[in-house]
């Protein structure tokens, strides 16, 4: 082995891997954040379909694209391998295991939660990146403009997804994850990388905490808005109260 | 009165000890009865009241390890209710007394579970481990005689008072024993901060912490996840930050070191 | 045998110089040659082992820990004294001689308590190139401070933890010696018998406490770092395992026993608390800078605060008796080790002793605390109240501490020359095993000095004396001898499981330190050691039909081990008896009734007791046979202590 396996396959480097991976997914997770936010606009999907027009054919987000799939594989993969690096540590286990006095629960199931995204991931990708790049079944935008009629309109898959109630439950629930997964992994990445100063290490830790509620919180307020206060097209229904009308219209 | 509290009641108390006869045996947890336990008295020495009984009644005492009994020598490691040297913080298993528990309690007491820490006995496991990190390079190559009078060398008292922090582990192992993934980063970080930020250990910096992590590994530890038990349970408080020092020595050393093996 | 302690000749301050030059080398080539065993890894053994390592000897270290970093060592508070003069307040290395001689109560040699001092400079440079964080100024200077009553500041010191990362300094040598593969370690193996061949020590026998199993090694030469005895007395602030065995059998073999009455009692230990105590914590001496000692003005008043009737804080200020401060003026509460133990036991003889037992007395802080505030107490030793309220569960803050002496280290141990060999060729004793620097009383942070200074600094030149007059042949276990004493300790350990007595080894150590405690502790008279002595020898042959040991020679059996090390302190605590009624005089640790000042306080004899008590084994059950090393003293004028 080269130098550089050795040391990305020490235990350090891979937690080292697991680390950057990490966050750079937290930055996929502010850009998608903020693109998601198109759906808010209530222009009939219009923006948020010309942003994933632009996301699905501008050649240098193609490119960054192969970064995130690497960025994603990493992470798991590297994730699976310290697991079970970890597990192989302790063989025999204890009788009685106290490790809510000593450690937050989310730092000790980091695991769990991430399956739970990863499985998540899966569905969400084969629903609308997978349909919308390789399966090519989804409605085109149609319409007056010559230039847009073409595109696809991701936007009524995307609302018309969260009218069914087990996929928003999936969502929100995988968000919560993510929250969990974020709360303890931004700080973490943070401390892997050898970035712990009795001066910063406060902010990092209370900037974790507010990026992961912050994160989690805006991906689950879509399916949870559209599921409960909009019909299948993304129009408001009249049902919805006056003063959620007004908190939407602000996007 | 028992000791200096007059009102200290003796204790009767249920335990659950992890009996192994030797490395290779099957173990379990066996239950014993203790009486009179008075809440003056260290765990250890509670301890030492079952052994008695077991010896008198023609049974082997539970074998654990122990010396010092004042919190330095590192040498007791019990499990005690799911916790490194049980409930009180920053405290040794010698440490902690019987007026932590009460009349009635059911204790369970196991070994340090990690797979780099074998049972020898009962509660006795082999931390020789941590001595091949330590001899993979946590020291200062310095032959005894022809050294630099001590006051050549400054230290800010800043930096002598962290290195100091550091090198008050006393290596019992309770960071491993509580890891969820038995890692051994927070022993492993320990030696490497206390040599790095002091001047004497800088001509050995880089491969110093090559080697102890390549030992660490090779141990069989798991990785550390920053969940910071070790920490929570180190009986001397030692800190997370040294963790977060020693990845990046290993990162900077990795990445400019000479060496390409 | 006549004693020689090959005292170099010449004034005192060139002896050690001159010594070095006249002392016989091993040819660089020759020294891989040379198989040296050394016994025990705390201060002196992990020393002498990584620099004898260094050398180029091959080297095999054992301890009877899981780790070198076990040894008792560790628990060292205090500091190390070095005669730097860093503080610019008249220390010298002259000094420091003078101070360690006299604090000794004028029993030690004058020549080896000098280079004691004058090496006591290295190891703080060896320390901290080791890189052991001693505390440090704000300017990145070394800091020190006094200690135990020295009249300048030479104690280096890493918090209250000195001993500790002096140890893993040594430690890390060691560990550095055993990855280049100069030492091999053997951990969990402990020394059971001395193998001599031809008259000289050649080998050991060791068990593996593990596996049980027993285990021959040879060298050219062993070095015996095995601590001091002071669990002879059960109780003590030594470690639980620290044991006199490998001391023991050393003597047994012929090596001679020197002073082994001269124990040191430490005034300010947590008191016992029931008969289920196992050890006693030290608590630092410096706490009397500020702690006013005192019981209750009388015996009824005591006996109310045992039973719980009143409180602590219910005695009046005119019922207290500050007994220090009382008998002693000008040093109150500051008088030598010594003199607090004492008059802490009176108090307690008379009745006038306090918690359960009735054996403590108070250390009050109460006036301090009004003084400066319950922070500033809590910056000067917040550390050291929080581990009393751990071990007692009471506040220091809101009521006195109790306390009383505890045996602490000993003095005595095996004879040794100037070489720091026994009086078996090829043996060394390095550190607190051997006998030669303290005389009849140590001072505060002397001992890591000594364990340090014999390890680093001496046994490398002194070794190599021996070695160089000794063919570089291999040695092996071959020998008929190495088999005799091998099949000696299968014996004695199959006749330890073989007796299936009723009493554990603890019961009979218990008894042993108990009967140590009262006729052979802090006061001794004749009568009293006359009566110890038949008291042990009963207890000895008790335990040789009556201790219980359960399961086999063949596992981990702490059991075993525990019942090995009390039928040695059972023979060594006759001894101590012995010396204590040889010695006809009251000095340092040493307090006979019999020979005190109309003032209470120790009457030296020196015209007839300047001397090294060296006992020569003589077969088992026989009176051992005292030597005597006159004592000269050319550089020192003798006084008797006052501290009124």
């Amino acid at each position: 082995m080269s130098w550089i396996t050795k040391t990305l396959t020490s235990s350090i480097g891979r937690k080292l891997i697991m680390s950057v991976t990490g966050l750079f997914l937290c930055t996929f997770l502010v850009v998608h954040l903020v693109g998601n936010l198109q759906l808010f606009k209530h222009d009939g999907g219009a923006a948020f379909n010309a942003y994933s027009h632009f996301m699905g054919t501008n050649p240098i987000i193609r490119t960054i694209e192969w970064g995130l799939v690497l960025g994603f594989g990493f992470h798991i993969y590297e994730a699976f391998a310290l697991t079970r690096r970890n597990k192989a540590a302790r063989g025999q286990g204890y009788a009685q295991w106290k490790a809510e006095q000593n450690s937050e629960w989310t730092s000790r199931n980091m695991g769990i939660l991430g399956t739970i995204i990863l499985i998540f991931l899966i569905v969400h990708l084969y629903n609308f990146f997978w349909r919308a790049r390789f399966a090519g079944d989804l409605p085109k935008m149609g319409g007056a403009d010559v230039e847009t009629a073409d595109y696809d309109n991701l936007y009524l898959a995307v609302v018309s997804s969260f009218q069914l109630w087990w996929y928003v439950l999936l969502y929100v629930a995988a968000q919560i994850s993510l929250g969990y997964h974020l709360w303890h992994g931004f700080r973490s990445g943070f401390q892997t990388l050898g970035l712990n100063h009795r001066k910063y290490i406060p902010v990092i830790k209370y900037a974790g905490y507010v990026f992961s509620v912050v994160v989690a919180a805006g991906f689950a307020s879509m399916p949870l808005y559209f599921f409960l206060f909009t019909n299948e097209r993304g129009e408001v229904v009249s049902n919805a109260s006056s003063l959620l009308q007004s908190v939407a219209s602000a996007f | 009165m028992a000791g200096s509290n007059p009102n200290a009641k003796p204790m009767n108390l249920t335990l659950n000890v992890w009996r192994q006869a030797g490395r290779h045996a099957e173990g379990k947890i066996v239950e014993y009865k203790v009486k009179d336990i008075s809440p003056e008295m260290s765990f250890l020495e509670m301890l030492d009241v079952l052994n008695e009984d077991l010896l008198h009644a023609g049974q082997d005492p539970v074998a654990f390890d122990h010396d010092c009994r004042e919190g330095i020598c590192g040498s007791c490691d019990l499990f005690i209710n799911g916790r490194s040297h049980g409930p009180e913080k920053g405290t040794t298993t010698c440490q902690l007394h019987m007026r932590k528990f009460s009349d009635g309690d059911t204790i369970t007491i196991e070994p340090w579970r990690a797979n780099a820490f074998p049972v020898n006995k009962d509660l006795s496991v082999d931390r020789s481990a941590f001595d091949r990190i330590i001899q993979a390079g946590g020291y200062v190559s310095v032959n005894t005689g022809g050294v630099p009078d001590g006051n050549d060398i400054t230290i800010p008292k800043e930096i002598a008072d962290r290195a100091f922090e550091a090198a008050t582990c006393i290596g019992c192992g309770a960071c491993v024993a509580a890891c969820k993934n038995a890692s051994a980063m927070l022993f492993v970080s320990a030696k490497v901060s206390q040599l790095a930020l002091l001047p004497q250990g800088h001509a050995e910096r880089k491969t110093r912490v090559e080697n102890m992590v390549a030992q660490m590994d090779k141990e069989g530890f798991g990785a550390c996840s920053n969940i910071g038990s070790c920490a929570a349970e180190c009986p001397v408080g030692i800190s997370l930050e040294n963790i977060a020092m020693l990845n990046r020595e290993f990162l900077v050393a990795k990445a400019t070191s000479n060496n390409l093996a | 045998m006549l004693l020689d302690s090959k005292i170099p000749e010449g004034p005192l301050a060139e002896k050690w110089e001159k010594h070095k030059f006249n002392v016989k080398l091993v040819n660089p080539a020759n020294k891989r040659k040379y198989d040296v065993i050394v016994v025990g890894t705390g201060l002196a053994g992990s020393s002498a082992a990584a620099s004898l390592a260094e050398l180029g000897y091959n080297v095999k270290a054992f301890t009877y820990h899981d780790s070198p970093r076990r040894a008792h060592s560790i628990a060292a508070q205090g500091g190390i004294n070095a005669a730097k003069n860093y503080q610019n307040d008249g220390d010298s290395v002259f000094r420091l001689f003078y101070d360690t001689i006299k604090g000794g109560d004028y029993r030690a040699r004058e020549a080896n308590v000098y280079r004691l001092a004058q090496v006591s400079v290295n190891i703080i440079d060896q320390c901290v190139a080791q890189g052991v964080p001693f505390a440090r100024e704000y300017g990145g200077l070394l800091a020190n401070r006094s200690f135990g009553g020295a009249q300048v500041s030479r104690t280096f010191y890493a918090r209250g933890q000195t001993g500790q990362q002096l140890l893993l300094g040594a430690y890390s040598a060691l560990s550095r010696q055993v990855a280049y593969g100069k030492v091999k370690l053997y951990t969990r193996s402990e020394m059971l018998d001395l193998v001599m061949v031809d008259g000289v020590a050649r080998g050991i026998v060791t068990r593996n406490v593990i596996t049980g199993e027993i285990e021959n090694h040879a060298a050219h030469a062993v070095v015996l770092a095995t601590g001091g005895y002071g669990n002879v007395f059960y109780l003590s602030t030594n470690a639980k395992l620290c044991n006199v065995t490998a001391a023991w059998r050393a003597h047994k073999k012929g090596a001679y026993f020197a002073n082994p009455c001269f124990t040191q009692i430490h005034p300010t230990c947590i008191p016992v608390s029931g008969d289920y105590q196992s050890k006693l914590t030290l608590m630092s001496e410096s706490l009397r800078n500020d702690g006013r000692v005192w019981v209750p003005n009388t015996v009824e008043l005591a006996e109310r605060l045992r039973k719980g009737e009143i409180k602590v804080n219910d005695i009046a200020e005119a019922d207290r008796d500050y007994f220090l401060e009382r008998k002693y003026p000008a040093f109150g509460n500051l008088v030598p080790r010594d003199v607090a133990s004492r008059n802490a036991k009176q108090m307690c003889d008379e009745g006038r002793g306090v918690g359960s037992t009735g054996l403590a007395v108070y250390l009050d802080f109460a006036e301090i605390i009004q003084r400066i505030g319950a922070d500033g107490v809590s910056q000067k030793y917040g550390n050291l109240f929080a581990m009393y309220e751990k071990i007692t569960g009471e506040d220091p803050y809101k009521m006195p501490m109790r306390i009383y002496p505890a045996v602490h280290y000993t003095m005595g141990g095996l004879w040794v020359d100037y070489n720091l060999q026994t009086t078996i060729p090829g043996l060394y004793a390095t550190g607190e095993c051997n006998f030669s620097d303290h005389g009849a009383n140590r001072l505060g942070a002397s001992a890591l000095m000594q364990g340090l200074a014999d390890g680093y600094f001496v046994i490398p030149y002194t070794i190599g004396d021996y070695l160089a007059q000794t063919a570089p042949k291999p040695v092996d276990t071959q020998h008929p001898a190495f088999a005799e004493a091998k099949a000696g300790v299968q014996a004695r350990t199959e006749q330890l499981l073989a007796i299936k007595g009723t009493r554990t080894p603890d019961q009979f150590h218990k008894a042993l330190g108990h009967i140590m405690w009262e006729y052979c502790g802090m006061a001794r008279n004749a009568e009293g050691l006359r009566h110890a002595k038949t008291e042990i020898q009963r207890l000895r042959k008790e335990f040789w039909s009556d201790v219980r040991v359960v399961g086999t020679g063949e596992e981990l059996n702490q059991t075993l081990e525990k019942a090995g090390r009390v039928a040695d302190f059972l023979e060594l605590g006759e001894l101590m008896v012995d010396d204590a009624l040889a010695r006809n005089e009251s000095c340092g640790g040493h307090f006979r009734e019999e020979y005190q000042t109309p003032e209470g306080e120790a009457l030296r004899d020196d015209e007839n007791f300047a001397y090294v008590a060296a006992w020569e084994y003589q077969g088992d059950n026989q009176p051992e046979k005292l030597n005597k090393e006159d004592l000269s003293f050319e550089n020192v004028k003798l006084t008797q202590r006052s501290y009124k």
